[in-house]
């Protein structure tokens, strides 16, 4: 009531309209975890454990995507720190394996278990990434031409990995899943993809 | 009597037309790619055939199977649902939808249609409501089941009339507040929120296009449709089953039907709608 009170006050101040600020106040962050909860009811820990959002959902959750100065840098250090590297340090696989990953959208939905094949990385649903696949979203950013435009150079296939591993380390409480940090896909799937948008043979530089 | 009659066989030849090639295969996987464009023809075909003549929406089917069990005395109290209350009285179902959802006093929360259908069988006809929820949406080709059957035969008994919820009171502003708290939350492996996929204009997933549902125009248009036909699972989709359908492409568990949940996302969403002609059952793709 009193913080009510308070922005009425200062809207008032700064000559805005009261109106503007006189609404009720939101859930609570607990009130709304709680109606999560008994939303899904009857789970196990693995599932239990998607309902929450982590350290870096909530920021972005708080802050609707848009996270200040100090928490934009704190998730973006988080990110960095959740890269894992192949061993022998190559970072480019299959771009032919990389296509078949980008179309495929299995994996993770409630009816795809006992899984029935691997996982995939579903960048189709958000990108449009090859001139043969006409059948593209438009959520993310057009990836044609991702690797040429770049001159195939090392640190932007540094970079396009971990964009994939986690695409907050580039863009803070970034629309995109974090697939090699939250598990979707595996360092092998991931540097299949690489090797789609960076690798001069695919059909994205081609 | 008549109406219901040209309604039947209208529906029953398209159902023929339909079974004789009109590329909408039963057995539809949820967003498949390969079947998107023929999906896409199925349904433009489906829409003019609607401009020709409007009983020729399967879903009507399903509406004259819904007043039929409004109507039908069945469960352990064998009572019809005649005395349900929709909000406007007991047993008042023209124009009742437009207002929905809204707080009842009896239940002591916020009800969309079929969280309220429900409550009137377990209240009147005594049905174990429990057992209902453990599978309450039909799977591609089957037919929506019988709550969603009764909201469609609701839903259209409000048709022509602008969505007007009762929101305005303390119960429904909370509601809409959660409603619109849950719409933006991310959470789930793939970092999803509802805000994900429709907080803006003109944007597709694959080839589908998505509604931006917390821009009134929009929602007004997209949400005044359901429950809806849908072409590419065959069979009516009520608004819980589409929340439902929603989260699980966000890798999220399955959503309970009636949860607090699901009627504060519907709430929040018809909000938005509000002023929207109403033209249930629609279709979608
Ligand atoms: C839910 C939609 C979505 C999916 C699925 C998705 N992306 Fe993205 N992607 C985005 C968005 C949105 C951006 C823009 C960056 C931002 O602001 O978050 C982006 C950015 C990118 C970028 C950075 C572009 C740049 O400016 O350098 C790359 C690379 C990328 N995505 C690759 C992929 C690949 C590969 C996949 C599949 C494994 C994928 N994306 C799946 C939404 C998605
Ligand atoms: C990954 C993307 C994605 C997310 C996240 C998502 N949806 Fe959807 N939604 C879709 C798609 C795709 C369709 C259209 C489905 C179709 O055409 O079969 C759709 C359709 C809808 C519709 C019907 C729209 C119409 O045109 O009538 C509503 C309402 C809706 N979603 C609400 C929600 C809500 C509420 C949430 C969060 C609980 C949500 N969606 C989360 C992709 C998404």
């Amino acid at each position: 009531m009193r913080t009510i009170a308070f922005a009425v006050a200062l809207a008032l101040a700064a000559g805005l309209p009261a109106a503007a600020f006189a609404q009720d106040e939101g859930p609570s962050t607990a009130e709304v975890d709680a109606v999560i909860e008994a939303a899904f009811p009857g789970l196990d820990e693995e599932w239990a454990a998607r309902l929450a959002p982590d350290e870096t959902m909530e920021q972005c959750n708080a802050s609707a995507n848009v996270p200040s100065d100090a928490v934009f840098e704190e998730i973006r250090a988080r990110a960095a720190g959740t890269i894992v590297y192949p061993d022998d340090g190559v970072l480019v696989g299959s771009w032919e394996n990389g296509e078949k990953l980008a179309q495929s959208g299995y994996g993770m939905r409630f009816s795809d278990y006992p899984p029935r094949r691997e996982n995939g990385g579903n960048c189709y649903a958000c990108h449009q990434l090859t001139p043969q696949e006409v059948s593209y979203g438009t959520l993310g950013p057009s990836l044609m031409g991702y690797g040429k435009l770049r001159d195939y150079s090392e640190e932007a296939v540094k970079a396009a990995y971990e964009k994939v591993y986690n695409p907050h380390m580039a863009f803070p409480c970034s629309m995109m899943p974090r697939f090699g940090t939250n598990g979707v896909l595996t360092i092998d799937q991931i540097k299949d993809i690489v090797a789609l948008l960076m690798d001069p043979a695919s059909p994205v530089n081609r | 009597m008549q109406k219901l009659m040209t309604r039947k066989i209208s529906t029953v030849a398209l159902a023929g037309a339909l079974a004789a090639g009109l590329a909408l295969a039963a057995a539809a996987p949820p967003a498949g790619a390969q079947t998107d464009e023929e999906t896409q023809r199925g349904l433009e075909r489906f829409r003019q055939m609607l401009r020709e003549d409007p009983w020729a929406n399967p879903a009507l089917l399903d509406a004259d199977r819904g007043e039929l069990l409004w109507t039908t005395a069945a469960g352990p109290k064998n009572a019809t649902l005649e005395d349900c209350d929709l909000g406007l009285g007991p047993g008042v179902v023209d124009g009742a939808f437009a207002q929905l959802p809204r707080y009842f006093e009896d239940a002591g929360r916020v009800m969309d249609v079929e969280t309220r259908i429900l409550w009137c069988m377990q209240e009147l006809q005594g049905v174990d409501v429990a057992a209902y929820v453990k599978r309450p949406h039909p799977s591609g080709g089957q037919p929506v089941k019988d709550v969603g059957a009764i909201a469609t035969w609701v839903a259209n008994r409000s048709e022509g009339e602008p969505f007007a919820p009762v929101l305005d009171d303390a119960a429904g502003r909370a509601t809409v507040a959660m409603g619109e708290a849950l719409f933006n939350r991310r959470s789930g492996p793939f970092d999803f929120s509802c805000a994900t996929c429709h907080s803006a204009s003109g944007q597709r997933i694959r080839l589908q296009e998505l509604p931006h549902l917390s821009q009134p125009e929009e929602a007004q248009v997209a949400i005044a449709e359901w429950p809806a036909y849908r072409v590419s699972s065959t069979h009516v989709m009520t608004m819980q089953h589409r929340m439902y359908d929603c989260y699980w492409q966000m890798r999220m568990p399955q959503l309970e039907m009636g949860s607090e949940a699901s009627v504060a996302l519907i709430a929040y969403l018809v909000d938005k709608a509000a002023g929207g002609e109403i033209a249930a059952p629609g279709i979608k793709r």
